[in-house]
């Protein structure tokens, strides 16, 4: 029967994450520059932080694809989004600190209008423009540019989900509309016309206006915390969302959508429920990732990032959080190590393995062989250190001899 | 017949590339009877329950319900679900990932808007009622098993339980006895018999033994038409009836 035990109780893991994820934020924090023996360099902290980020976004699309069947290519634009949103107001506020000091020497203190076409210079000279796009009205307010980090997103998820779900758009075609959808948004964005300086994007991020006097050593270890926040937040939240019925509704939609239709769910609106929280989650880690990042720009939400995205969920595992957490976080290390240019080539005398080019390649295979050999990825091995579960057999028996057991037999 | 009409489906068509699998069907059912609904291959028997659930909109006609004469054709298949039309498919459609007790609690009777799901939490009525059901369709012992490790014939007593859950005011039951032995089917026919005292029951079967133990009126389709009406008796004995099915 349905258990009554808290959270904690019933699903083990997330206890098991929360623990280990405060003692990873703990050893990085013991080990920074600012705060600890400095072993791990700044600019290390912060592929950490950024690191957290990606899980956190591919904690969002497994609760999206592994336990609703929803497979989107598009969750990295509103990644991109996220990361726009507050990189709007770090590049106008900083810059209005600038124009500020400039102006200061003038006999008269400068006009509102003065410090804004200042700004406006600033920023959009580049593109060739001096006048502030009317997307930029709230730049200069950070609670603003905070809440559109969530409405800009949940907005267009919202949208985008009531079209496609209307239509009972699904399987493959979804995810074809969803990638599309993400190409057009990259396109608009590579023009200086979208407002947010075309295919050069924001950069200088990584200073936050008002904290000028911490250092970078410092705030990468704050918005490593802020990362581990979020993360756990967010697996506490997909916990819940998957512990009760509702995530047995989600999975009963994952396997046979119609059949639900008929114990009368409206299945459209959970999909968009999901879409849009999901799509939200997202970009919060967008938020949080490209101040550590320093700098956002179109090619960020070009249709391949989102299949990283996918291939990192898979290759950790779908339908289980700290599968898809596990699997961005090493896809995402291994890819920088190999992508560093410090892994020594490999040389085969008939051809030589650079690395750096042909560590796509080697991603590309390991997608194939999990996919084929091991659809429980990498989370899946927990289960083998664990010794505690059979394969997931979907009920089937586990021999094929009439007599032979079934799970909960070979289980007791 | 008792009581007043649950169900009236008047003049429905319905065309599939230029095939009639409805032709001008019409049919009524009373808040509580027992009707069957036989017919050969192709006489549109899955097509009328699907126009009922929603899952085909008609070219053509009505389908209006309860006592407020509402049409069913303006709302989705889950709005229909809601207002009290329950479904069992031929195939077991149970989640084979997912244990009894789950299967029979996504079913039962609570609220369906994904907000409220969220925060929804089994009260102990609600476990007494999955339990009560588990202990009539025969499953209380496997409660936490997958669906998928039950035999045929328990998951078709899964979905009956599932659709009971749901307490429907209408039960549309898609050849209920396939696959299931002789004392299951007797089982089944006096379970189906016994809901029809306090609901709608439409049972399409082809399985003339079956239908005779439910001693019911019978609907005979063809040609997505009725073809003929009445008790058992009635409608074996028209030269029609004959003709087109019986005869074969």
């Amino acid at each position: 029967m349905t258990d009554r035990r808290p959270l904690v109780l019933r699903h083990p893991h997330v206890l098991v994450f929360l623990s280990l994820l405060a003692l990873f934020t703990l050893g990085a924090t013991l080990f920074s520059e600012a705060y600890g023996t400095g072993a791990l360099s700044t600019s290390f902290v912060k592929t950490l932080g950024k690191t957290l980020c990606l899980s956190l976004v591919a904690l969002a699309m497994d609760l999206l694809w592994g336990y609703l069947g929803i497979l989107s290519l598009g969750h990295m634009a509103f990644f991109a989004i996220g990361g726009y949103m507050i990189g709007m107001w770090l590049m106008y506020a900083r810059t209005e600190g600038i124009v500020l000091a400039a102006l200061a020497g003038a006999p008269l203190p400068p006009t509102p209008e003065e410090v804004q076409a200042g700004v406006a210079t600033q920023i959009f000279g580049v593109v060739g423009s001096a006048d502030l796009p009317a997307i930029w009205t709230f730049a200069g307010s950070l609670p603003a540019q905070l809440a559109l980090v969530v409405l800009v997103p949940g907005l267009l998820a919202l949208l985008f989900g009531w079209l496609a779900f209307r239509s009972r758009v699904t399987g493959v075609y979804l995810s074809i509309l969803t990638q599309a959808g993400t190409l057009a948004l990259a396109l608009w964005l590579y023009q200086n016309e979208s407002g947010l300086r075309g295919n050069n994007g924001l950069s200088g991020l990584q200073n936050i206006p008002g904290l000028d006097a911490v250092p970078q050593a410092q705030l990468s270890v704050w918005f490593l915390w802020a990362s581990a926040a979020a993360l756990a937040l967010a697996y506490v939240l997909g916990s819940f969302m998957v512990s009760g019925k509702f995530g047995s509704v989600l999975r009963a939609i994952r396997d046979d959508e119609q059949r639900v239709r008929f114990l009368g769910y409206p299945v459209e609106g959970y999909k968009l429920f999901v879409f849009t929280v999901t799509a939200i989650i997202a970009a919060i880690a967008g938020a949080l990732y490209y101040p550590q990042a320093g700098i956002i720009n179109p090619a960020e939400l070009a249709p391949i990032a989102s299949i990283y995205l996918a291939v990192w969920v898979a290759i950790g595992g779908r339908g289980r959080f700290y599968g898809a957490v596990i699997g961005a976080a090493f896809v995402s290390l291994l890819s920088s190590w190999f992508t560093g240019g410090t892994v020594p080539a490999l040389d085969l005398g008939f051809a030589r393995i650079v690395w750096v080019d042909w560590w796509q390649v080697l991603l590309g295979l390991s997608f194939v062989l999990v996919t084929l050999f091991a659809p429980r990825g990498i989370g899946g091995l927990v289960d083998l250190l664990a010794h505690l579960r059979p394969p997931r057999r979907h009920g089937a028996p586990l021999g094929p001899d009439a007599g032979a057991l079934r799970e909960q037999e070979a289980e007791a | 017949m008792s009581g007043a009409t649950l169900l009236e489906v008047s003049g429905v068509t319905v065309s599939f590339d230029g095939f009639r699998a409805l032709n001008n069907l019409t049919f009524h059912i009373a808040a509580a009877e027992l009707r069957a609904v036989i017919g050969p291959n192709g006489a549109g028997k899955t097509t009328f329950m699907d126009v009922i659930t929603g899952k085909t909109r008609p070219d053509k006609g009505t389908v209006r319900w309860g006592e407020k004469s509402v049409s069913l054709l303006r709302m989705s298949e889950a709005q229909i679900a809601r207002a009290g039309v329950g479904r069992k498919f031929q195939r077991p459609t149970v989640f084979e990932d997912q244990s009894v007790a789950e299967n029979l609690m996504l079913a039962l009777k609570a609220a369906r808007a994904p907000w409220r799901v969220l925060f929804w939490r089994p009260a102990p009525a609600h476990r007494a009622r999955v339990l009560a059901l588990a202990t009539d369709i025969g499953l209380a012992a496997v409660l936490d098993r997958k669906a998928g490790e039950l035999s045929h014939g328990q998951k078709q007593w899964l979905e009956i339980g599932m659709v009971l859950a749901q307490e429907p005011r209408l039960l549309l039951v898609d050849e209920p006895a396939a696959g299931m032995t002789l004392a299951e089917r007797e089982q089944t026919t006096a379970l189906l018999v016994e809901i029809a005292k306090t609901r709608a029951v439409v049972v399409v079967e082809h399985d003339m033994e079956f239908v005779r133990r439910l001693n019911c009126p019978v609907t005979v389709l063809h040609e997505g038409a009725v073809l003929a009406e009445g008790s058992l008796a009635h409608v074996t004995g028209d030269a029609q009836v004959i003709d087109v099915y019986l005869g074969r």
